[in-house]
């Protein structure tokens, strides 16, 4: 109704505001301006009136706001509810992409040397949850399977390294490949039996799964250590090792290159392959999805059932899907044990696999854009607001509620792509 | 019908086919024959089990008892064996039966039924509408393109040429339907006639030996069902597909069908050509529910 209107409508504002603050008093009233006293209680009936007063005078100037030009066009872009999520996009090539990709990846190669140890470890850890969401994302973003165990495969990831190493004596380099393949197999031995399922089954099935593998590690003292864990590796290269006496075999780098030893070095090494693996993997999923894997998978998450009446395997494709998932969860366990020097199972509960999710509904389901800020926002911002450490959670589930409600496909829209025949030029 | 089309071996045969769901009957062994490059008509009232005959052929539902078979030029496939079956007891002692038939259990299931050539639409469009319409018959090309992540991951010559010959028939396709300016657009976001035709381009795009269209006109305008029954008409002149379909528009049916079946209640109660079907008593009866049928509850 108020679109109508061209002009500021203080009358309107007013209404709003005055709704606002009753219905602010009535809420917070009984919990504010009551306090126990012992047995009885003491009215402290100014607290609500200023509370309900704030929360007034901030609808008033919110509703007028929303009343000017800029703050409708605002508006009208973040409702768009009812339009289509999803964009083709132009024909145009756009170069310009090509430079700007170029840029960031030449500022993320630099970045380590400009930051102080402990904003390398944020880095380190938000990039290790880009990888996580990247992996997610192929599962339920594209193939349209809810996995609420993907944990599970973080940890066969991370064990894997300090296992390896333990028993086998296996390095960093070996344990990245191995860790890829053992949790894609692990995560085939799960979906063959299980992906015949749909939607709530196979959540929960998952997320039995992901606490198995957490009270095995858990359990089995004598070969994972229980809860006292396991310590991993630190990355080497070329047998050059990033800690101050050798450890592996190797030669300190610092005796090697006759410098003097950096204590921030082993991190910057661990940042830059994990960046250049992060790189990768952004080129890799952005091209699957271009390729008929990809496309049967985002087939299968719109409808099942017109994919097999086009002679698509679903069982094999979800299953590639999970694979592929699990094996990129792996990777990422790989580098979590190397980050932290140190494993055990506490690092793998539940939450870990919510905060995934979250990072790939936040992003947008299907949108590699959105996962990798959704990732780095999501790991970044707690670490920037540490005096708020208290009210993450808090904070966390209102980012969700809202973003359920103005941005229910995520922050970034996913864009199809678009073909342009030979004939079609005509 | 004439006599040269019967002399053919049928492309799919129906041999006492019946579909019980739970303790209801919904076919009750159901006879017919497709005969190649035919139109072929399923009618039959609301409920009559159309759309469980058609579930049946697409291998979507496996049937209670009976035997599909499906016969394109020099193969013959048993719509049963490709869902897979149960084992029985003779399996146990041939290891290359059993062997076959744990193949097909793990491995089998409607989508071998369409790759076998038997490509359907649905009464209620299903297309993956949060894709574009080029995407949409990409993915029906999927068995027929390169398919290996680390050719596409590296944009080999191979996996570049298989992808634009995917693009050029699929663009073949949506020309050939007369939905060549929609090709970049959202399935979902195009209007219901577009999104029936797309359904039979996507369909068309398996390269099937047999189409089976269930109720292809439904939502239609006069127009769109003219437009409609020519392109499916075409579909069996230049491309050589049969036609098995579901419809209820009569006059389209009566127009470009050779043969009808027609079912009532779980049962054929008549097959023939147009005319026959036509004037068919029972099939009146089924239709209009006139005096024969008031006849029969009084006696």
């Amino acid at each position: 109704m108020s679109r109508q209107m061209q002009g500021v409508s203080l009358v309107h504002a007013l209404k709003d505001a005055l709704l606002v603050g009753v219905m602010a008093l009535l809420v917070l009233g009984p919990i504010s301006g009551l306090v126990l006293d012992g047995y009885g209680f003491v009215n402290e009936l100014e607290r609500p009136l200023i509370l309900a007063l704030i929360a007034a005078t901030g609808r008033f100037f919110i509703s007028l706001a929303a009343q000017t030009e800029g703050g409708r066009a605002w508006l009208d872009r973040f409702s768009a509810k009812s339009a289509h999520g999803t964009t083709v996009e132009s024909g145009e090539k756009k170069r310009a992409w090509v430079w700007i990709l170029l840029g960031i990846f030449v500022a993320g190669l630099i970045l380590p040397f400009l930051l102080t140890k402990y904003w390398l470890t944020v880095f380190i850890l938000a990039m290790i949850y880009v990888l996580l969401g990247m992996g997610l994302n192929i599962v339920v973003g594209l193939a349209g399977l809810l996995d609420l165990g993907y944990v599970a495969f973080y940890a066969i990831g991370a064990y894997m390294l300090a296992l390896g190493s333990q028993y086998l004596g296996i390095g960093f380099w070996t344990a990245l490949p191995l860790a890829a393949i053992t949790a894609g197999v692990a995560g085939m031995v799960l979906g063959f039996p299980v992906l015949r399922m749909h939607g709530d089954y196979l959540a929960i099935v998952t997320l039995g799964f992901g606490e198995i593998i957490r009270l095995i590690l858990n359990n089995w003292l004598e070969f994972t250590g229980g809860p006292n864990g396991a310590s991993a590796p630190a990355p080497t290269f070329f047998g050059l090792e990033f800690s101050r006496v050798a450890k592996q075999g190797g030669t300190p780098y610092h005796e090697f290159f006759g410098v003097e030893y950096n204590n921030a070095m082993g991190y910057i090494f661990t940042y830059i392959v994990l960046f250049l693996v992060v790189s990768l993997a952004i080129m890799f999923v952005t091209r699957l999805q271009r390729m008929p894997m990809g496309r049967a998978w985002e087939a299968l998450r719109e409808d099942e059932i017109a994919c097999r009446s086009l002679g698509i395997n679903h069982v094999t494709v979800k299953l590639t899907a999970f694979m592929m998932g699990a094996g990129i969860g792996g990777i990422a366990g790989v580098f979590f044990a190397t980050y932290q020097g140190f494993v055990n199972p506490s690092s793998f509960t539940f939450f870990e696999s919510a905060l995934v999710l979250a990072i790939v509904v936040l992003g947008g389901l299907g949108s590699t854009l959105g996962v990798i800020l959704a990732a780095l926002v999501l790991t970044i911002m707690p670490e920037v607001l540490r005096e708020f450490a208290d009210y993450r959670v808090l904070a966390f589930g209102i980012l969700m509620v809202l973003m359920m409600l103005w941005r229910p496909r995520g922050l970034i829209r996913p864009v199809r792509p678009a073909f342009f025949p030979r004939g079609a030029a005509a | 019908m004439s006599p040269k089309i019967l002399s053919m071996t049928p492309l799919l045969k129906v041999e006492g086919l019946t579909m019980r769901f739970g303790g209801i009957v919904a076919l009750n062994n159901v006879n017919f024959q497709v005969q190649p490059g035919s139109i072929t008509a399923l009618i039959g009232p609301n409920g009559a089990g159309k759309t469980t005959v058609f579930n049946c052929v697409t291998g979507f539902y496996r049937a209670t008892e009976g035997r599909l078979t499906f016969s394109p030029e020099g193969h013959t496939y048993n719509i049963g064996k490709l869902l897979g079956e149960p084992f029985q007891a003779a399996d146990f002692v041939k290891p290359v039966a059993f062997a076959e038939r744990l193949y097909y259990k793990m491995f089998g299931g409607s989508h071998r039924v369409a790759s076998a050539g038997i490509a359907r639409t649905f009464q209620n469009i299903r297309l993956f509408r949060e894709m574009t319409a080029f995407e949409n018959l990409l993915v029906a090309q999927h068995h027929r393109l390169v398919r290996n992540p680390i050719l596409g991951l590296i944009r080999s010559a191979s996996y570049r040429r298989s992808e634009a010959e995917a693009v050029e028939r699929a663009y073949f396709w949506l020309k050939a339907l007369n939905l060549a300016d929609a090709g970049n657009r959202l399935a979902g976001e195009l209007p219901y006639g577009h999104q029936r035709r797309l359904e039979i381009a996507r369909a068309m795009c398996i390269n099937p030996k047999m189409i089976c269209l269930d109720e292809p006109a439904a939502g239609l305008n006069p127009a769109e069902t003219a437009e409609l029954s020519e392109m499916i008409q075409m579909l069996r002149r230049e491309h050589g597909v049969t036609v098995l379909l579901i419809e209820h528009d009569m006059s389209l049916v009566m127009r470009i069908s050779e043969h009808i079946v027609v079912l009532d209640h779980g049962e054929v109660i008549c097959a023939g050509d147009p005319h026959t079907v036509a004037n068919d008593p029972k099939v009146i009866a089924a239709y209009l529910g006139t005096e024969s049928t008031e006849e029969a509850a009084r006696a």
